[in-house]
């Protein structure tokens, strides 16, 4: 049973199908270790064991009743920011920590549909907003390579509950690197796919226009797997897209020969610390070796990403969150005077500092007279950003270069600084803002055997060349199988 | 000296969709609180707005129809406050790139055509309703209104009284129910004025405006900007300085009351809703749309005047309505292009009368097109004179026979036109009557008159008064 | 630029969130400290340039005018913080 913790979804599936396991013992497994290691790692906020283990019944049900398919019966862990219904749904908010959903977001029914059982839900940065998991208001998940350590962020919980071998895959959201940063800060491989790709209806709105779901995992295969049952149009969603349906698996075993790799300059400048670009670069030779050849090329424009995101996002949000306000769902202050008396303490009292501080930064600038310099401004910065990226693909076939500056960091290092925190972001922001594809994949570890990650970047839709990509890899290192000691 | 006042008008006309703006909610009026407030309404967490194809054409019907732009890529926009009966905290409005753009509608007080102007047209969802009832000292709140379709028409600065700008919400009122994209229902809320009211003296700029609410019944607006510019321009008198501001206005005092000021105006914080993307309007759909639209009024209008020779009043008071104007051309098509006129006269005049009587609409009239078409057609032939005419209109209204001539057979009203027979029965007259023959004789001109009145008496009404004129004055050798 | 702690006091209440005023001396340091990162944009020429507002360069796809929501007020309303008789009560709301 101990290696089933280990396996791929492919041999999960297979495992399944051959009858050796059942879901309910698959997840029973699942639901033991979490029973046993949460405490320590606080990677998933709600565990239901007689919910999991009815669905997980119910799938086998299925099975017996000759269903068949690549995930029936897998249990997977789901970002806390999904509404899944009669789940307490909180996105790592008092605010909204008696929320029990009344529905299911697109995703999950999706993932619902093609067998998928729900583990529970998955801690996070309140709201999506932070980079190190420390602004939940259900307390910082640690990282399990060392628990002195923060995760990343704001899909924290989700990397974490895969590193610690916690779930077999899980479900994520980037909105400025919520996918990628921590999966390279825990060691594991996430995407996060083109913006439209995968339905946000039923996710929680941190900045609507640059959040996406992806899929976070042990490997690039099981990515695929996952977005293949992820991805698809929505018509309750205005900006899902209509395209045909993909296999993202299709292209896993094509060879690397002639890949063009671009490098950015700008990745590849001061900010890097020493350990995360002596990786990357090892990761490149062994690119080389698999018959690519890298590029430089250039995104001058990168360097505004963060001041430009930093406006976009918190403008979106400070409106997205305008609807937590005691009146039909989620908190309320206990004492109160009149209406405004009740919105004003129920927001304070109910989001954190973190939070609250995006909502005033956003408020501010959209507010009367300073939408054109602010909001306009970093909206026409964000069309030369996208721009930087239509030029390289001119080029070059994927871009690579570091997820994070950084391995993972301590606790607190960061948490007394916003500016440094959101610097943290700084090689992610700009393909959210591009609305474009990214991936991050573990190439090996740093100082104090902290993993780090290889960011792939792919042209619009070219998901499945970016698995590819990152499977090849995968076929010649064992980075993405390591786990870690004492867990 | 005098004061000019300047009026301009915001109007809201709910749209006639069956499902809400963004979501598939129901739109149906009267329906138990939150019953119609779905995850969308209620703006639960993660939810996301899908544009009402509908809706959109509501607008694109507008915009044709005065004549407007219409923008090729529309933009939604996020205007931003609190306020209960706004689940998201946002409303979904329009502000850069609004559907229709432009456009003028053209009024008519005391007899002289005036041009309004409008400014945009915006498509954007309805909030909810509070109730102030008291729920122990608090406010209820129903969310079954909030998603439901907006249109937001806004007209420049160009009326001048209380009467021109009611004229412009009547206008408005009629063509939107007449295009088909509101029902009008007032007391329902369906279509309601905000009016924008300043004073100043003739050849000054524009004086400081103060916006009067949710206005919602034409009388109310009358009354509202009356008492508005009298509070205005005593304050000027009076030394005083014009504030911005909103203010609500009183249907029971008929006063209007400052609700805020323009230092407690709210700062909305517009952008473009990121939920959704732009709308695209082509050449193909708007035409398309077109195609489906009734003829407008002001063309019918030209029509009616022309092929009918209706005078430009009548053609206007035809054209008040679709079911109006539709009625008229169903009793034209029965009765004849030459009988147009009369036709026009009966259905402003007796029908008129007679359903505002019973506070009836046209379309249940008890007398349909062609059955008026029966009465002015044997009023035409000397079947029937125009004064029996009425009396077979009152028949047929209360379901005395199928059609005119059922009636005119049934109670014997045919129109006396033998000769022969009204002669006899002048001759019984002059006989019986010696006293008026001399009166008349002696040259007393009103003798006359009381002969002819015995004549039509003895017929019961039945003979053609023209008739009875002419064969008396032949008998009397006048 | 930088903010003044009645600029803050002025958004927070904009945005409907009770700040005492240490917090709003914290924020206002913290939040020049952002805006400062943030005006480095302001450097850049974009003139002509046409704001980017999504991702993806897509018209709005449109719904059918038809009603595909029943209603489900009784599980709508079991997360709420106070109702009755089917209305969501909130402080009294003054005109």
């Amino acid at each position: 049973m101990s290696d089933l913790i280990n396996a791929s979804l492919s041999e999960l599936s297979a495992a399944l199908a051959a009858k050796q396991v059942s879901s309910v013992e698959l997840s029973t497994l699942f639901l033991d270790r979490i029973e046993k290691l949460n405490p320590i790692v606080n990677a998933y906020v709600t565990v239901d064991r007689a919910r999991t283990l009815a669905q997980a019944a119910e799938m086998d049900a299925r099975r017996a009743k000759g269903e068949t398919g690549p995930l029936l019966g897998i249990p997977f862990g789901h970002k806390d920011i999904f509404c899944t219904e009669g789940w307490l749904t909180t996105c790592g908010s008092k605010m909204l920590s008696n929320f029990v959903s009344p529905y299911d977001a697109t995703v999950v029914s999706k993932l619902k549909q093609a067998g998928v059982v729900t583990l529970g839900k998955l801690n996070m940065d309140e709201f999506a907003m932070g980079s190190s998991n420390e602004t939940s208001y259900f307390g910082p998940v640690k990282n399990p390579w060392d628990t002195k350590r923060v995760p990343g962020g704001s899909s924290g919980g989700s990397a974490a509950a895969i590193a610690a071998r916690l779930a077999p895959a899980v479900t994520g959201t980037d909105t400025g690197g919520s996918i990628r940063q921590p999966a390279a800060l825990c060691g594991l491989t996430g995407l996060k796919p083109t913006y439209g790709v995968c339905s946000r209806y039923g996710m929680i709105a941190f900045a609507s226009s640059l959040d996406q779901a992806g899929p976070m995992a042990k490997s690039a295969e099981d990515c695929a797997l996952m977005l293949n049952a992820m991805a698809g149009f929505d018509e309750r969603d205005s900006t899902s897209l209509q395209r045909e349906t993909e296999d993202y698996t299709r292209d896993l075993n094509k060879p690397l020969n002639g890949l063009r790799i671009g490098l950015p300059r700008e990745f590849f400048g001061e900010g890097m610390s020493a350990d995360v670009r002596a990786k990357v670069e090892e990761a490149l030779d062994q690119y080389r070796k698999l018959g690519a050849t890298t590029i430089e090329v250039s995104l001058p424009n990168s360097g505004l990403s963060v001041p430009a995101y930093y406006v976009i996002a918190p403008a979106e949000a400070s409106s997205n969150l305008s609807r937590f306000d005691g009146v039909r769902y989620g908190y309320r202050a206990p004492e109160y005077g009149n209406l405004d008396d009740m919105y004003a303490k129920t927001r304070a009292q109910g989001f954190g500092p973190e939070v609250k501080r995006r909502i005033l930064i956003g408020t501010y600038v959209l507010s009367h007279g300073y939408y054109d310099a602010y909001y306009l401004q970093a909206q026409k910065i964000r069309r030369l950003i996208a721009a930087d990226f239509v030029e390289a693909f001119k080029s070059c076939d994927v871009i690579m270069g570091p997820a994070s500056p950084d391995t993972a960091f301590a606790f607190g290092e960061k948490s007394g600084d916003p500016v440094k925190m959101y610097l943290s972001d700084i090689y992610t922001i700009s393909t959210n803002l591009a609305g474009l594809p990214g991936m991050s994949v573990p190439c090996g570890f740093g100082d104090h055997h902290l993993p780090v990650g290889l960011q792939i970047i792919g042209n619009y839709f070219e998901e499945a060349k970016m698995l590819n990509v990152a499977h090849q890899y995968q076929q010649v290192t064992n980075w993405h199988r390591e786990m870690p000691a004492g867990i | 000296m005098k004061w000019e006042v300047v009026i301009g008008l915001e109007t809201h006309a709910q749209l006639q969709t069956k499902s809400k703006i963004f979501c598939g909610a129901s739109t149906a009026f009267g329906a138990e609180p939150n019953t119609q407030a779905d995850a969308v309404s209620l703006a639960l967490p993660g939810v996301l707005p899908v544009l009402n194809r509908e809706a959109v054409v509501c607008a694109i019907k507008f915009g044709l129809a005065i004549g407007a732009h219409i923008t090729d890529r529309s933009v939604f926009a996020r205007k931003n406050y609190f306020y209960p009966d706004l689940p998201k905290g946002y409303q979904i409005s329009q502000m850069d790139l609004p559907v229709v753009a432009g456009g003028a509608i053209t009024i008519n007080v005391d007899g002289a055509d005036k041009v309004v102007n409008l400014t945009r047209a915006h498509l954007e969802e309805d909030a909810g309703k509070s109730l102030h009832e008291d729920f122990h000292g608090k406010s209820g709140i129903d969310l079954n209104r909030a998603g439901t379709p907006l249109l937001e028409i806004v007209s420049e600065p160009d009326m001048r009284s209380a009467a021109e700008a009611v004229a412009y919400a009547k206008k408005l009122h009629e063509l939107v129910q007449w295009i088909g994209i509101c029902d009008g229902n007032m007391q329902e809320g369906s279509f309601r004025c905000d009016a924008n009211v300043s004073v100043r003296r003739p050849g000054e700029p524009y004086g400081t405006r103060r916006e009067i609410k949710n206005l919602n019944s034409f009388r109310f607006l009358e009354q509202a900007i009356n008492y508005e510019v009298q509070w205005q321009i005593n304050e000027i008198e009076e030394g005083r300085k014009i504030q911005q501001a909103t203010v609500l206005f009183d249907p029971d005092t008929g006063e209007t009351r400052m609700m805020r000021s323009k230092e407690d105006a709210h700062d909305y914080r517009y952008f473009p809703d990121p939920d959704l993307l732009p709308v695209e309007i082509t050449e193909a759909w708007k035409a398309e749309v077109k195609a489906g639209m009734p003829e407008l009024p002001q063309v019918m209008q030209q029509r009616f005047t022309g092929e009918y020779g209706l005078s430009a009043y009548d053609a206007g008071i035809i054209t008040s309505s679709r079911e109006m104007a539709q009625y008229f051309l169903d009793a034209v098509a029965a009765a004849g292009t030459a009988n147009a006129k009369l036709c026009a006269n009966w259905i402003q005049g007796e029908l008129a009368a007679r359903l505002n009587r019973e506070e009836r609409s046209i379309a249940d009239a008890p007398i349909k097109p062609a059955q008026l078409a029966g009465i002015v057609q044997r009023i035409v032939d000397n079947t029937i004179s125009n004064k029996i005419g009425r009396d077979v209109f009152d028949a047929l209204w209360n379901g005395e026979g199928k059609d005119a001539d059922a009636v005119i057979e049934a109670k014997g009203l045919k129109q006396i036109t033998d000769t022969g027979a009204i002669e006899a029965i002048i001759d019984e007259v002059l006989a019986a009557n010696s006293k008026s023959v001399e009166e008349f004789r002696a040259g007393k001109d009103k003798a006359f008159n009381a002969l002819v009145g015995q004549a039509m008496k003895a017929t019961k009404g039945k003979a053609n008064p023209q008739q009875v004129n002419d064969l008396l004055k032949k008998k009397l050798g006048a | 630029m930088s903010l003044d702690l009645e600029q803050v006091q002025r958004i927070a209440r904009l945005a409907r969130i009770e700040i005492s005023p240490e917090e709003a001396a914290t924020a206002r340091d913290q939040l020049n400290g952002i805006f400062g990162l943030i005006e480095t944009m302001q450097a850049v020429d974009t003139t002509g340039i046409a704001p980017m507002s999504h991702a993806v360069d897509v018209v709005q796809r449109l719904r059918a005018d038809v009603v595909t929501e029943q209603n489900r007020r009784d599980a709508f309303q079991a997360v709420a913080p106070e109702t009755e008789a089917g209305l969501y009560l909130v402080p009294k709301v003054i005109e």
